[in-house]
């Protein structure tokens, strides 16, 4: 009896020192749900999402402005010639499953993405790497081929995040990472709950349990929010919904950039869209701002190539592909298509990709271009569309980080294959100072401008509407992330 | 008989803006008009715009012709097969053939109509075609059993023994003698599951399965207007409006006809 009272009276202490109970917990609805959860092994960005920073870690890492910053790797030393990088690993890190983090970790994870069979999405990050080497348990040393001046970059990103052996195989349903949560349950079509990880090597975070909970109607979600079903929502689908959002005292909304640059794909290979005149017309045949203004209530910057425009290094080209339908029908005309011609126009489910295809299908159709829309579920649209390369035209928002060297890739789904364009990405791999990179990356950029690879629409904007007590939402998307690490409860 | 007028009005008032959407609309829907959008009912839009500045009332004509069209065409496909369904089993009636035919309406009466509409939309892909084929399907068991039933009770009168007698075929009285006086019946019905065919139009479309853009739905509409209506409710209040004065029009005058044209009811009255 006495020892009961004893534990109540301490566990009502200890709820006292917390502050109120639901002040350790936070809900965060995403839009999409991860089809698994291994960074190193899926493309989709809501695997990120949830699990960069949170239960994974890399050699380096993102901070919500874009920079890079030290996170298992504490500190690093590059050779003279940039071939040479010495990682200095923070000490005393395990991984969720018990086991030491080291440097053989460290090798296991880089020589498995970079594998001949590797599953990794983003294989180019390591393409650069030569060998990898534990000089001592605390210390990596990588060998590139060539110098690379985004090295450091790269391993930042969620597909480079250090994985262990031990508990590889299960990755995709029960990962085991070094972050400051683990994962504890997925009740998939749901949600998928984190807790605190109490031997975290780093500044332990203030929230104790984090639940993402998946909602993609729009409607659901501005019903979620408003009822406080959940404390925040990250990148919420119905921006008309936001200036509502904006006069409640209740929540703070952020209109933050992310790097997905907003396209209308191309099949480069397909014709008519292999001559370079029909993707000239179409995209003169395009009125961003409306897009804009019609899809996405006017939050978006207009892009004019595949970059992001509060990069340092983004050239304005939207001039070279301005509104001017005149223009548009003249250049089928040149083309042998006086008469337009019909394709087909595949959307994926986010509301960019819907409302934008239906204002784009009826801006072409004014040019006399007949867009058949078919909308498709993800999975549909990565079997036909990205894998299968059956499409005429697509709406998709490429939310990679720096990814303009996809264009370099002849077998991505658009298709571009221009080897001037690949000798420039190899130039730039290889280059380490920072303004030849600039010249080289505006060079790139102009050149896609200029054979009208893709339209270029929008920077899309990232809207998260978080109630006004939570502190610490990351405004931006420098990396597809809801890093719950600088989440606190305002008292 | 002010329901079955009030009906009728209602549904050539629906029945004239679609034609008339033929060839002539307030403003061309095709054309979008992004910095007019969300405008509320003014003198040049009558009913607002909507969030990519299409006149509404244009839209409303134009998914006049979409969810008339659908369900029409719906409605003929059950006439057509259920009609003919429904006099071969009476004129065999009681014949395995009879339970085969009836058994199989059974069996496709048994599902949610509207369930295996997304069912078969969802297998053959999103569209006016399928959504018509769906909801025909549902038609015909409909049609086949009010034919059958009707067509039993007749099969017992003087009338078509004296035409068996005189050696019409089986095939020849019933569509000589029965179809005829059946007609009122499928008449009323068919009015009946117009109005339900309207419905399922509007709801298919809601969930995206029925007619594709840029082809207007009244259903889409208010699917569009779900995330508008606090703050532009005119967007749903218009295409929701058009649905049930559109069905409710139906009903009234299916009702009505009844009244006047089913004849067990008038015998009642005498």
């Amino acid at each position: 009896m006495k020892y009961t009272k004893a534990l109540i009276t301490s566990s009502f202490i200890a709820i006292c020192a917390t502050g109120a109970l639901a002040n350790d917990s936070v809900t965060i609805a995403v839009q999409l749900e991860p089809p698994n959860l291994d960074p190193t092994g899926g493309a989709a960005q809501a695997i990120d999402t949830v699990m960069y920073h949170n239960v994974f870690e890399g050699l380096t890492r993102f901070e919500s402005d874009g920079a890079v910053v030290p996170s298992l790797a504490q500190s690093w030393d590059i050779s003279e010639d940039g071939l040479t990088y010495t990682f200095h690993l923070a000490a005393g890190v395990m991984f969720h499953d018990g086991t030491a983090m080291d440097s053989a970790d460290v090798v296991f994870s880089l020589d498995r993405a970079r594998a001949e069979d590797s599953t990794n999405a983003q294989k180019a990050l390591f393409e650069s790497i030569a060998s990898v080497e534990a000089v001592d348990p605390l210390t990596v040393k990588v060998t590139l081929s060539q110098p690379n001046g985004s090295f450091l970059f790269n391993m930042a990103w969620g597909d480079a995040v250090i994985v262990a052996e031990e508990s590889i195989a299960d990755i995709a349903t029960n990962p085991i990472g070094t972050g400051a949560y683990k994962f504890s349950d997925w009740a998939q079509g749901d949600k998928i709950e984190l807790t605190r990880n109490d031997d975290y090597w780093g500044e332990a975070p203030a929230i104790e349990t984090a639940t993402f909970r998946f909602i993609s109607d729009p409607t659901a979600a501005f019903a979620a929010v408003m009822a406080e079903d959940v404390d925040a929502f990250a990148g919420f689908p119905a921006p008309e919904n936001l200036p509502q959002f904006d006069a409640d005292p209740r929540f703070t909304v952020l209109r933050g950039n992310t790097e997905g640059e907003t396209i209308l794909a191309m099949n480069n290979k397909m014709p008519p869209f292999d001559d370079v005149l029909v993707r000239e017309a179409v995209s003169h045949a395009i009125d961003r701002q409306a897009i804009i203004d019609g899809a996405l209530y006017g939050i978006g910057t207009p892009i004019g190539t595949h970059f992001a425009p509060h990069n340092p290094d983004y050239v304005d080209l939207t001039a070279n592909s301005n509104y001017d339908p005149e223009k548009a029908r003249a250049l089928l005309a040149e083309a042998g298509f006086e008469d337009g011609f019909t394709t087909t126009l595949k959307l994926p489910p986010p509301s960019y990709a819907r409302r934008g295809g239906e204002i784009i299908a009826a801006q072409l159709r004014d040019v006399g271009i007949e867009a058949e829309i078919s909308n498709l579920e993800w999975a549909q649209w990565l079997e036909e569309v990205f894998n299968g390369k059956d499409f005429g035209l697509s709406i998709v928002s490429h939310t990679e980080p720096m990814d303009i060297s996809i264009y370099a890739n002849p077998d991505y789904y658009f298709q571009y294959d221009n080897p001037d364009f690949q000798a420039i990405m190899t130039e730039l791999e290889a280059t380490a100072d920072p303004a030849a990179r600039s010249a080289l990356l505006a060079q790139a950029q102009t050149m896609i401008s200029e054979d009208y690879v893709n339209g270029y629409l929008f920077e899309l904007a990232y809207p998260t509407v978080v109630k006004a007590e939570l502190q610490g939402m990351w405004e931006n998307q420098p990396t597809a992330s809801v890093d719950v690490t600088a989440l606190s409860w305002a008292e | 008989m002010k329901g079955l007028w009030i009906g009728i009005v209602l549904t050539v008032v629906f029945l004239a803006l679609a034609l008339v959407s033929f060839v002539w609309t307030p403003f061309n829907i095709e054309a979008f008009d992004i910095p007019n959008k969300l405008k509320s009912p003014n003198v040049t839009n009558w009913l607002g715009t909507d969030q990519y500045g299409r006149d509404i009332l244009s839209m409303i004509m134009m998914g006049a012709r979409t969810s008339i069209a659908v369900a029409l065409l719906a409605v003929g496909i059950g006439m057509a097969i259920g009609v003919p369904l429904g006099l071969w089993a009476a004129a065999r009636r009681g014949s395995l053939l009879d339970e085969l035919i009836m058994r199989g309406n059974d069996l496709i009466f048994a599902f949610p109509s509207l369930v295996i509409a997304i069912l078969i939309t969802a297998v053959f892909g999103a569209g006016a075609i399928n959504a018509i084929i769906a909801i025909g399907i549902f038609n015909i068991p409909v049609f086949a059993r009010l034919t059958r039933g009707a067509a039993l009770s007749l099969w017992e009168r003087d009338f078509i023994l004296a035409a068996r007698v005189s050696g019409k075929s089986a095939f020849r009285i019933s569509w000589e003698h029965i179809f005829p006086n059946i007609l009122n019946l499928m008449i009323v019905q068919g009015t009946i599951q117009f109005s339900l065919g309207i419905l399922a139009e509007a709801a298919l479309s809601y969930i995206g399965l029925g007619a594709q853009p840029p082809t207007a739905s009244w259903g889409r509409m208010l699917a569009d207007a779900q995330t508008l209506v606090s703050f532009a409710p005119h967007t749903a209040l218009m295409p929701g409006g058009a649905i049930v004065l559109m069905v409710m029009g139906l009903n009234l005058m299916g009702d009505g006809l009844r009244d006047v044209l089913d004849p067990r009811i008038r015998v009642d009255r005498t």
